[in-house]
């Protein structure tokens, strides 16, 4: 038996092993919740890039408060949507480092809109990952300024009157339009095809920040909160799909500081 | 000796934080400190000492730039006048939570809200007792001069490592507009990376695989550590209670009657006293270099040989209360001093202390 | 020594650089200075002015209600400072543009129609250094040279150029200045 365990237990029959940037916490969110997937893509990259100690992350509040907790990098708690100025703080003084922020949509949507649009024209030469889940998940389910239309919250109980609450932000769609922004696209973490789409866009985003001097790299992950919804993961996986994804459509905005024509 | 220029003290704010090897500037503008930037983006300090200048969209944006990177060991500056350091407060409170060192000038206005654009010594709470949310405090030093406005920017981030602290240079729009000859101080170069990892082996700069990682929060949502982060912060204040208070005693020796005052109005008051003692009024003054850490010690010790207080500040009676606590109510202390942007003159000052202390 | 002096104008009159020239010229001296302006943006197009103080000793109120000297080059400011002159003190001001001249007896009373001058000579730029050169005449607290080092180190070197104008207007005020009679 513990021959066996010795001859599963091998190097060559590895074919898949936490990333070191993950710390061995356990991961505070919800079962179901895409935001341990994207945090371990995220570490997986800078995992592949040699860049983990050179790397300083920022996650400002919200569900991804606690994401120094998981992440085994030098990491900066921020205030609320204040990540793209912290991260602007620390890139402009320590210009060869690996900067990037972690934010939820009430986060850079709607407290934090003015750093991450001014962060944005300005061309800071970061990465933004912005956790799109329609709802605010750490205060327990409250409207966000990416809550559909209809959508119910513990703040729009009744479904989210547009009339009255004003219509969800499509901040991704609008940062692209601004000419400080080098890569912008949107993605999902809810099956493995998309996860490696994710990551590979993850990566690019990296990529860029390094290779080049000005530019946000900005990657928007459209995400489930089943707790939040008020659904099963699995449901909650579903009714992103058909709901989410026709009014915050998957794929490349910009690439390369020139916008997708769709 | 070094460099004698003449100067407002907005501009020896901005020249000195070039020579003191600070490593980032970041503000937005605003009455009256808005030269404070300007001589900044002139000078360009970026080509010559590698400084960042940079023009926030906000002073929020401001405060929390300076947040990234002080926590990155940076030594890193912001601002501003009332209306601003208001916004700023959200920020402080998370450094102050944080234990971030950095530096905050504050050329204050006369208020509440907008206000005016004049002088005014109306923050004395604010920048004294927290002003942002906690059980927090700042230092807060307080320039009575250019010369100060200069020397006050090294001095303040000496102190600001130290303790790990955000530290505030409490002035007004009539130190920052006035114009002095100051001496500037040789220049100190910037920090090298080694030298920051050194210095703040806590800071955020990229954890290498010899050390745990670096993690700069406020946050602590187990309530019991919190208090154990509370208590040290306490213990830090105790401290900087303990070993940082600065004071300065003008014509104290021989006084019978004692002014009370900081920056501006202690300008002010030495007028006052000359033209006090020209009637043979013999009054002296007491200085508050540091107004957090307060010189207690120092007034309830000239309290024994005067007959009575009187505090000059730009505001209806803020720092009053600490002096009345200096001397456990004990003392005939009183206040005078003209609000919402008016300065106070010296005659009015003389005469405020023949009224209410003399005579009273 | 202490000189405290108000001087006051329209804004553009150049009354905050007369006040830092004078100001430097008091450091080349290596006297204690302080130059306190009015600021804001009543200063555009409105009235604007500086306290100059030169003294042996450190300055305490940089801030006054009475002042030695008042240089006056506007109607507003007349009305508002020749009651601030001490008894004893200096008045000196532009004729051009005052319908109600100053009155007071206790004090010294000198005009310098600079404006009028400086038109004459085409130096509409420095017209405040007839003022200055006036003021100088009548109340020398620095000296000529200490002014044109002064000169040196408050223009920036783009306007070098201008000091022999400068130098020019100065002596020119010296010359015009004029005591008012019965004052």
């Amino acid at each position: 038996m513990k021959d066996e365990i010795s001859e599963i237990v091998n190097v060559e029959n590895l074919v898949y092993k936490k990333t070191p940037l993950m710390t061995d916490n356990i991961l505070s969110y919800c079962p179901g919740c895409g935001h341990g997937t994207a945090h371990r893509i995220t570490m997986e990259v800078l995992e592949e890039l040699g860049i983990g100690e050179k790397t300083i992350g920022v996650a400002p509040v919200g569900c991804s408060v606690l994401a120094y907790e998981f992440m085994n990098i030098d990491m900066q708690q921020a205030a609320h949507g204040r990540a793209p100025a912290v991260a602007t703080g620390i890139k402009r003084t320590w210009p060869h480092k690996i900067v990037f922020t972690y934010q939820g949509d009430g986060d850079l949507a709607a407290i934090g809109t003015a750093e991450t649009i001014h962060a944005c024209n300005r061309g800071e030469n970061f990465v933004i990952i912005f956790v799109n889940n329609g709802i605010y998940g750490m205060t327990g389910g409250q409207m966000a300024p990416t809550t559909l239309p209809g959508m119910k919250s513990s703040t729009s109980p009744y479904g989210r009157d547009v009339h009255i609450m004003g219509n969800p932000l499509k901040m991704t769609e609008l940062i692209a339009e601004l000419p400080g922004t080098r890569f912008v696209t949107r993605q999902a973490v809810h099956t493995p095809g998309n996860v490696r789409k994710a990551k590979r866009a993850i990566k690019k985003a990296f990529e860029n920040q390094m290779n080049f001097k000005e530019g946000i790299n900005f990657v928007e992950i459209v995400s489930n909160c089943n707790s939040g919804w008020k659904m099963t993961p699995v449901h909650s996986n579903e009714w992103m799909v058909e709901n989410m994804f026709p009014f915050f459509p998957l794929g490349d905005i910009k690439v390369d500081g020139e916008l997708v024509n769709k | 000796m070094g460099e004698l220029k003449l100067m407002k003290g907005n501009e020896a704010i901005a020249e000195a934080a070039i020579r003191a090897g600070v490593d980032a500037y970041f503000g937005y503008p605003i009455t009256p400190q808005s030269e404070v930037i300007e001589y900044l983006m002139v000078e360009k300090p970026y080509e010559t000492t590698g400084m960042v200048v940079l023009q926030a969209e906000s002073e929020i944006a401001a405060i929390n730039m300076v947040y990234g990177a002080a926590a990155s060991g940076k030594k890193a500056m912001t601002s501003s006048s009332s209306p601003g350091i208001s916004l700023k407060q959200e920020g402080i409170s998370y450094m102050a939570g944080a234990e971030l060192p950095c530096l905050i000038a504050n050329v204050v206005r006369g208020g509440p809200g907008l206000g005016t654009i004049q002088p005014s010594q109306a923050d004395y709470f604010q920048a004294t007792k927290g002003g942002g949310h906690g059980d927090y405090h700042m230092i807060v030093l307080a320039p009575a001069s250019v010369q100060e406005m200069a020397d006050f920017v090294s001095k303040g981030f000496d102190l600001a490592f130290k303790y790990r602290t955000p530290v505030m240079i409490l002035s007004d729009g009539l130190i920052g507009q006035m114009m002095e000859k100051v001496i500037l101080s040789e220049h100190t170069p910037r920090w090298t990376d080694e030298e920051i990892i050194k210095l703040s082996p806590w800071a955020t700069t990229g954890k290498p695989a010899s050390r745990e990682r670096n993690i700069i929060t406020s946050l602590d949502l187990d309530p019991y550590r919190q208090e154990e982060h509370n208590i040290h912060l306490q213990k830090k204040y105790k401290e900087i209670r303990e070993k940082e208070v600065e004071y300065e005693e003008i014509m104290c020796e021989d006084a019978e009657y004692l002014f009370v005052a900081y920056g501006s109005s202690s300008r002010i008051a030495q007028k006052a006293i000359k033209l006090g003692r020209e009637k043979g009024i013999k009054a002296g003054l007491l200085r508050p270099i540091t107004l957090y850490p307060f010189p207690s010690e120092a007034i309830r010790r000239l309290s024994q040989q005067v007959k009575g207080i009187l505090s000059l500040e730009m505001s209806a009676g803020q720092m009053i209360e600490d002096i009345r606590l200096s001397v456990d109510c004990e003392m005939k202390v009183e206040h005078f001093g003209r609000m919402g942007g008016v300065i106070h003159s010296p005659a009015e000052a003389l005469q405020a202390l023949e009224e209410k202390i003399i005579g009273g | 020594m202490t000189e405290e002096i108000i001087i006051a104008g329209f804004g553009g009159q150049g009354v905050l650089s007369m006040g830092k020239i004078l100001a430097y010229s008091g450091i080349m001296q290596e006297q204690e200075v302080s130059w306190m302006p009015s600021y804001g943006p009543e200063m555009r197009g409105g009235t604007a002015n500086v306290t100059v103080i030169l003294s042996d000793e450190r300055i305490s109120s940089p801030i006054l209600t009475e002042y030695d000297t008042a240089i006056i080059l506007n109607q507003q400011s007349l009305d508002k400072f020749e009651k601030a002159v001490k008894p004893g003190g200096l008045l000196i001001y532009d004729g051009n543009g005052i319908s109600h001249h100053p009155e007071r007896k206790d004090i010294r009373i000198y005009r310098v129609d600079a404006a009028d001058e400086a038109g004459k000579l085409g130096l509409a730029k420095i017209f405040n250094m007839i003022v200055l050169g006036g003021y100088l005449k009548v109340n020398p607290v620095v000296e000529l040279d200490n002014v044109i080092k002064g000169l040196k180190k408050s223009l920036p070197q783009r306007y070098h150029h201008m000091i022999p104008d400068n130098e020019k207007a100065i002596m020119r005020g010296m010359e015009i200045i004029y005591p008012v009679k019965g004052s």
